[in-house]
């Protein structure tokens, strides 16, 4: 069997969900990607990969689609991270080949079995699919991503077939920072309504600066417009696992905890004993923020 | 231009699920349902569209058993002019949700299907997708605006980073994510007035899809507890426990 993987490239590096996803498709045997535009060279470079296909086709999901329909003929599964662009192009791969996808997959128990998350993350869910091309997106934080490799795959040029459809690209907005991707982050310090107003969210960035942190927010302090929507942690915003989560003036609402709870250490600090975020961390201190988080910074030194 | 909207039946947002004793599912019976809530915002969006004048319809459709007509009177309270049950007893998977809802859209012939980007309890987040693929129509997912004229939605979609913006020839399917707009509640009046919109029913057979499922559930259980820790009395013992004993700084 051999797998293929929809890589994304950033800045001429492959992604780490991307990379995540590459380790996931090894337990099915060989693993080929897909490159669209830029990145052939370091995607040839991973660990574990057999062929780069490079492909110039727009990156958008109709495109990109139709041109993983066109080659999945010859895979017995095609696989993606669990990111925006994963989970926007593979259920319409799915839907071109007539399966049913399985996404946000957390463990593969065998080359038809897969367990994930469902109802936030309450319950988790064992699947058994019975198609013959298994189409999946995987969550990054639940395989360990393989290295960029020193390796030499063999580069290969594919192009798909027209998509058939009208859609202008009109613009992007990126966020600037210099801080790590969330998803791929070490630690990552998030922040919750308890920080008042967005002026008091920016005592995060000392904290996150002095950790290499990324910069994360509940749902709540989103909505209340303290930080901006890419940077939600939760069922409906980005699911990280770091080493260390610092979740600071943050309740710890289910949907949010399903963004978080498989990070190794959390820790909170919280003035509510009772908020529902100590039931999950593994240090907890109960006071003030605006006077610990200080405090916490200077002792880091 | 017409607006198809799909709705779901779901097992409440505040509803504390819990898993069978036999591991094949979660309990739903005697459980409060609602309506889907990124359908919620996706109505929403969609009588927005009329309200402004540029949409002239808006069809509210489910797909499920007849349980299913309170979630669509509750669409009809909200704004849809009429709904329609896709009526089956079979749980369905997405991919077979997707393959009736094209069969509406043939029926129907909306010029947008505005539509949750994922319903939460399965989180499958596919629908729309295997939908726009089905059809052969452009698809913007995870939409936080929307806005259509001269035959197009220009519509902002939520991706890791940021943002982008698409512009997609209509018809075409998107999907609306959490922050698109604030969905309203249904007043009194209009829940009253709901009872006489048409509601007509369609027994899912009768569309002549293959619905059978493509995946089986092994098991269902209990996500890992994780423990609760310890509660430290300072910022100094927290840099300790962090340093010494997690070894995380």
């Amino acid at each position: 069997m051999t797998a293929l993987v929809l890589l994304e490239i950033e800045q001429g590096a492959v992604r780490q969900a991307s990379r995540s996803a590459v380790a996931a498709a090894r337990a099915f045997g060989d693993v080929d990607v897909l490159v669209i535009g830029e990145g052939a060279e370091a995607a040839s470079r991973l660990d574990g990969v057999a062929r780069v296909l490079k492909a110039d086709c727009a990156t958008q999901a109709e495109a990109v689609a139709a041109l993983l329909a066109q080659l999945a003929t010859g895979y017995s599964h095609v696989v993606g991270g669990a990111t925006s662009f994963g989970k926007n192009v593979l259920p319409r791969l799915a839907g071109l080949l007539d399966v049913q996808p399985i996404t946000e997959v957390i463990a593969i128990v065998d080359a038809d079995t897969f367990q994930r998350p469902i109802y936030a993350g309450n319950a988790l869910a064992t699947v058994r699919s019975r198609d013959a091309i298994k189409v999946l997106t995987v969550r990054a934080a639940n395989f360990d991503p393989v290295a960029e490799g020193t390796g030499a795959a063999s580069v290969e040029g594919v192009s798909g077939p027209d998509a058939g459809v009208d859609v202008r690209f009109e613009g992007m907005e990126l966020s600037q920072s210099e801080r790590p991707e969330l998803e791929a982050a070490r630690v990552v310090v998030s922040g919750g309504r308890g920080l008042r107003d967005a002026e008091h969210f920016k005592l995060l960035e000392p904290l996150a600066d002095r950790l290499g942190a990324a910069i994360g927010a509940s749902r709540a302090a989103v909505d209340s417009g303290f930080a901006p929507n890419e940077m939600q942690v939760g069922q409906t915003g980005k699911i990280v696992a770091p080493e260390l989560y610092i979740a600071i003036g943050l309740s710890g609402a289910i949907q949010h905890l399903a963004g978080m709870k498989d990070s190794r250490v959390i820790v909170a600090i919280n003035k509510d004993p009772d908020a529902p975020i100590f039931q999950v961390a593994d240090y907890g201190i109960v006071g003030d923020l605006f006077e610990i988080v200080p405090q916490f910074q200077s002792e880091l030194g | 231009m017409k607006v198809l909207v799909p709705i779901k039946r779901v097992v409440d947002y505040n509803v504390k699920v819990r898993v069978k004793a036999d591991h094949s599912g979660v309990e739903t019976s005697g459980v409060k349902m609602s309506m889907n809530p990124f359908d919620e915002i996706a109505l929403e969006e969609a009588v927005r569209l009329r309200e402004r004048g540029q949409a002239t319809e808006v069809v509210a459709v489910s797909i499920g058993n007849a349980d299913c007509q309170s979630v669509l009177r509750t669409a009809m309270a909200v704004g849809a002019d009429r709904a329609i049950l896709v009526q089956t007893d079979e749980a369905l998977e997405p991919l077979a949700v997707a393959k009736l809802l094209a069969a509406m859209v043939a029926r129907e012939e909306p010029s947008l299907v505005m539509m949750g980007k994922q319903a939460i309890d399965d989180d499958m987040n596919a629908t729309g997708q295997i939908l726009a693929a089905k059809l052969g129509w452009p698809q913007a997912a995870f939409a936080s605006v929307v806005e259509v004229s001269d035959g197009r939605a220009r519509v902002t979609r939520e991706i890791d980073g940021g943002h982008e913006t698409l512009s997609v020839a209509l018809p075409a399917v998107v999907t609306a994510d959490l922050r698109l707009n604030e969905p309203r509640y249904a007043s009194m009046p209009n829940i009253m007035k709901a009872r006489k919109k048409p509601l007509a029913t369609v027994p899912a057979d009768e569309l002549g899809v293959d619905t059978a499922p493509r995946l089986s559930v092994v098991e269902v259980v209990e996500p890992p507890v994780r423990k609760a820790g310890v509660v430290v009395g300072s910022a100094a013992e927290l840099v300790s426990k962090l340093r010494n004993e997690a070894k995380v700084v």
